[in-house]
């Protein structure tokens, strides 16, 4: 098998491509270097030199206004000057690859791709192919892929679990919904165990289950009230509109009804039990308003976060 | 022209001959084996020292391209690869663009193959109109013009009373029917196999059961029409199981793998590495050690390249939206060879998987040394290592997972009824 | 002449900035060395606005060089930076290049009345057009080596020249 892509033969961070594989290390460097980072969001200036005078390029070929945005924020204000291009109306329509595009930006001397793609290992194309023509020093950071990989959710959810909990290795956390087309929950899982999390579990019915997921490590759950008893914290997935009525599920209501995240099957949780939510919520779905808006849930904390994750993320590859 | 192959070890499974021995060639037939025919005397030799003498190669699929997909790979290029690769008999499977669903496409390649330097081409011909699966095909004019078996390559047949009907009318004129079994609903959008590695990677999966469902269809309706059913491209341990079954249950089935499910699985993805991607899924390290049992003992009749050049822009996707197969011509023999020394088969066992066996399922008087028989022969140092790379491979298709890699066993010569189709380079 | 220690020098560095002292006055410590010096100062000459921190690692000019170095700390600046009066400390002073980062830094927060430097030490090597407004010892050392200062369990603070 090959060298894992995203490090270079130092092993230091090159592109960020998922977190599976990431060593410890690396994970906690970029948690801790997003610290700092919370705070210039704080200034009046909320500006930092670092990235000035470099081309990030948010390369979206799946729409996602509020990912994009956010990865936007993060370079701005690390002063990076940041090109966004949502593609998929535009030209792979007329027959124009995707490493065709890729080649162009790149030939508009961008020194970081953010790419969102619907299909899975899009940004290992995009990374390979830069380092097969000698471009290496253009970064790639992977803002979702199709299934299998979001890993600056996965990252700024493992900031803001040790933001509220200080330490991973004495948790319970249990994942509750969509795994099977979760990008994001494959990269929390892969963060989770990684950082040294005893228990972490999946809540969910089979038809939302990849196969063999309990070979990620993780302990598999179908009754919710079961899974979160005493759980430390909880994290939602978003349930998207095409899986709620057919073959997956036979209804919103029956998945709520069982699935979904209410007051009362919350405080089967620990009472100090934080609940997050990647956003956009489906309130009425899988999770209860009264959750959303309650004590328990840390949502808004996670996109404070999320920019300074990504700006942490963004400032350690642009300084290679 | 007369030719003596001389100092080389003759490995012939379908005569039990494995020994250092002589073979002597006289107007494209093979005149003996050991003791040269009275009178002969040669016109030519051929140096085998250190060297496997076997017969030719057949290969039950391997992908020519033509007609319709010229950009991918021609007649020329990929016989080439044939020769260069000991392969001197193939069958190429129906999935051409236009299919080879009407006697004059057929009797076209037929044609445009008929070269000395070129392997012996049997097209498998359609079963349906356009493999759509919908209306059968003019099998018997079919079979005039050339095809030795029926099938839909690695299109499915939805509607299974037209399966049934086409199974009857194959069987009526004692025609092969080459299935793969893949149900189509259970593989949807499905990109690799159902395991921990779609599951890891995010890709949707084809799970087992996708085989065994369609494979319970196949076997029932060839118990039911008494058709000569050939399974193609067997990928899983319980699909293997069930066609044990029914061989025992007394139903006429064969069965062939590809070559590189011997040798690969579900991990060797990777990082969605492209050349991995292939039909049928490569499966979880047990299926793979199933499949390589059996193919050792005999539930698997035959191994095969599947052979499928693939352009490089074809590969240069996400990995469920690239060209699904995988450049294997040339590397048959290699990798039949590391399979027996892996599984540390005696050659013999393991070359008549590549020889005299698919010649069986051919119905072909192919794959044998044996005297009188065409003397399609293929000649190679079974401890000469070859690099996997571009340069070095003939098709036109350079997409293998086997890219970079050192293999054991250089052919040094092909011959084609007698005549020096390859030889390799010197030095 | 040998480098007086360290505990000996923050008084002396105290005693150079007593007499300017006033209450519009506020220091800011630089990390990690000058946020130590400048919490012995703070305390030491009853300084009433609150201390400032600035970790200058986003304003560094070797970023493209040497990445992002820089612990977890983050910056903070407690007190309103328009029209102060400000001290930043540091441990020691070398090419320039830390004190023009948190200059930089400094005026995104705003802008300062008056704005001082003061180190303990000032090893020579300038490479920018800095000097300090308070040092109590200036010494020479070659470029291969590094002045550090390190602070033990019980919180003294000691000086170390570290080979490169």
């Amino acid at each position: 098998m090959t060298r894992n892509p995203q490090l270079n033969r130092n092993g230091e961070l090159q592109h960020l491509l998922t977190i599976d594989g990431l060593p410890r290390e690396i994970i906690a460097a970029i948690l801790d270097t997003a610290e700092p980072f919370t705070e210039v969001a704080e200034r009046e200036m909320k500006k930092v030199p670092l990235l000035r005078g470099k081309s990030v390029f948010n390369l979206f070929f799946e729409n996602s206004t509020r990912t994009r945005t956010t990865f936007e924020i993060a370079a701005k204000r690390l002063s990076a000057d940041v090109i966004n291009l949502n593609i998929n109306t535009s030209s792979t329509a007329k027959g124009e690859t995707l490493l065709d595009t890729v080649d162009n930006l790149a030939a508009m001397q961008a020194d970081m791709f953010v790419v969102r793609h619907a299909s899975s290992g899009a940004p290992y194309l995009i990374a390979q192919h830069l380092a097969a023509t000698d471009r290496d020093h253009i970064h790639v950071v992977n803002a979702g892929d199709g299934r299998h990989a979001h890993p600056t959710q996965g990252l700024l959810d493992m900031y803001t679990i040790r933001h509220f909990k200080k330490d991973f290795t004495n948790l319970t956390v249990a994942i509750v919904g969509d795994v099977l087309h979760s990008r994001v929950a494959r990269s929390q899982i892969h963060a989770l165990t990684t950082l040294g999390v005893p228990e972490v579990r999946v809540i969910a019915p089979k038809t939302l289950l990849p196969t063999g997921v309990e070979r990620m490590g993780v302990r598999v759950f179908h009754d919710m009230r079961e899974g979160l008893r005493g759980v430390d914290v909880v994290m939602m997935l978003r349930l998207q509109n095409e899986r709620m009525n057919g073959a997956l599920l036979p209804s919103p209501q029956e998945y709520f009804k069982y699935y979904g995240l209410t007051p009362d099957k919350l405080d089967l949780a620990k009472p100090d039990a934080i609940v997050m939510h990647p956003g956009p919520m489906n309130r009425g779905v899988e999770i209860d308003s009264a959750v959303a808006d309650g004590r328990q849930a840390v949502i808004l904390p996670q996109v404070t976060f999320g920019i300074a994750v990504r700006m942490a993320v963004m400032s350690m590859l642009g300084g290679m | 022209m007369r030719i003596q192959i001389t100092n080389g070890h003759v490995v012939d499974p379908a005569n039990g001959i494995d020994k250092p021995t002589d073979v002597f060639i006289a107007d494209g037939r093979i005149a003996g084996i050991g003791k040269a025919p009275a009178g002969f005397a040669a016109e030519g030799t051929i140096d085998a020292s250190g060297c496997i003498v076997c017969p030719g190669l057949v290969d039950l699929a391997a992908r020519l391209r033509e007609p319709g997909f010229e950009y991918r790979a021609t007649l020329e290029s990929e016989m080439a690869a044939a020769a260069a690769g000991g392969v001197t008999s193939l069958a190429c499977p129906p999935d051409t663009d236009p299919p080879l669903d009407e006697p004059g496409l057929v009797e076209m390649l037929k044609h445009r193959a008929r070269l000395p330097e070129f392997a012996h081409v049997y097209p498998v011909g359609a079963l349906t109109v356009g493999l759509a699966g919908q209306r059968l095909t003019e099998m018997a004019e079919l079979a005039e013009a050339g095809c030795i078996a029926f099938g839909q390559a690695n299109r499915v047949i939805l509607d299974t009373q037209v399966l049934l009907r086409a199974m009857q009318y194959a069987s009526t004129f004692g025609f092969p029917v080459w299935l793969q079994a893949q149900d189509p609903y259970l593989a949807r959008n499905g990109v690799a196999h159902d395991g921990e590695v779609a599951a890891r990677l995010g890709l949707t999966g084809i799970p087992v059961v996708a085989e065994t469902i369609a494979l319970a269809t196949i076997l029932h309706l060839a118990q039911e029409t008494g058709a000569r059913l050939h399974v193609t491209r067997v990928s899983s341990a319980a699909g293997l199981e069930m066609i044990r079954a029914a061989r025992a249950a007394g139903i006429a089935v064969s069965c062939d793998v590809a070559a590189h499910h011997l040798h690969l699985c579900e991990n060797d993805i990777g990082y969605f590495n492209p050349h991995a991607r292939l039909d049928p899924p490569l499966r979880s390290l047990r299926d793979r050690d199933a499949l390589r049992a059996g193919l050792a003992d005999g539930t698997v009749d035959a191994l095969c390249s599947d052979h499928t050049p693939v352009d490089d822009d074809g590969k240069l996707a996400p990995f469920d939206e690239v060209e699904i197969g995988a450049t294997a011509l040339e590397l048959l023999l290699p990798l039949t060879l590391k399979w027996a020394t892996e599984a540390k088969l005696p050659l013999a066992r393991a070359l008549a998987r590549v020889t005299s066996d698919p010649a069986r399922i051919l119905g072909l008087d192919a794959g044998t040394l044996g005297v009188g028989r065409a003397a399609d022969i293929c000649v190679f140092d079974p401890k000469a290592s070859v690099r996997i790379t571009r340069e070095h491979l003939k098709s036109q298709g350079k997409n293998t997972p086997f890219l970079g890699m050192e293999l054991d066993g250089e052919v040094r010569f092909t011959l084609i009824e007698g005549h020096l189709a390859y030889s390799a380079p010197m030095g | 002449m040998p480098l007086p220690p360290a505990p000996e020098l923050c008084r002396r560095l105290a005693e150079l900035m007593r007499p300017h002292m006033t209450p519009k006055t506020a220091l800011v410590g630089i990390h990690t060395g000058g946020v130590w010096v400048a919490e012995w100062l703070h305390k030491e000459l009853g300084i009433a606005l609150p201390l400032g921190t600035m970790n200058v690692s986003f304003y560094r000019d070797d970023y493209s060089q040497r990445g992002l170095h820089g612990g977890r700390k983050p910056s903070s600046i407690p007190f309103d930076v328009a029209d102060a009066h400000i001290v930043i400390v540091d441990d020691v002073l070398y090419t320039g290049r830390t004190i023009r980062a948190a200059l930089n830094e400094l005026f995104d927060y705003g802008r300062p009345a008056k704005v001082e430097l003061a180190v303990l030490a000032d090893r020579g090597g300038r490479e920018l057009p800095v000097a300090a407004t308070y040092c109590p010892h200036v010494l020479s050392l070659p470029a291969a080596q590094s002045l550090n200062l390190e602070r033990a369990e019980d919180g003294s603070l000691a000086f170390t020249v570290v080979e490169k």
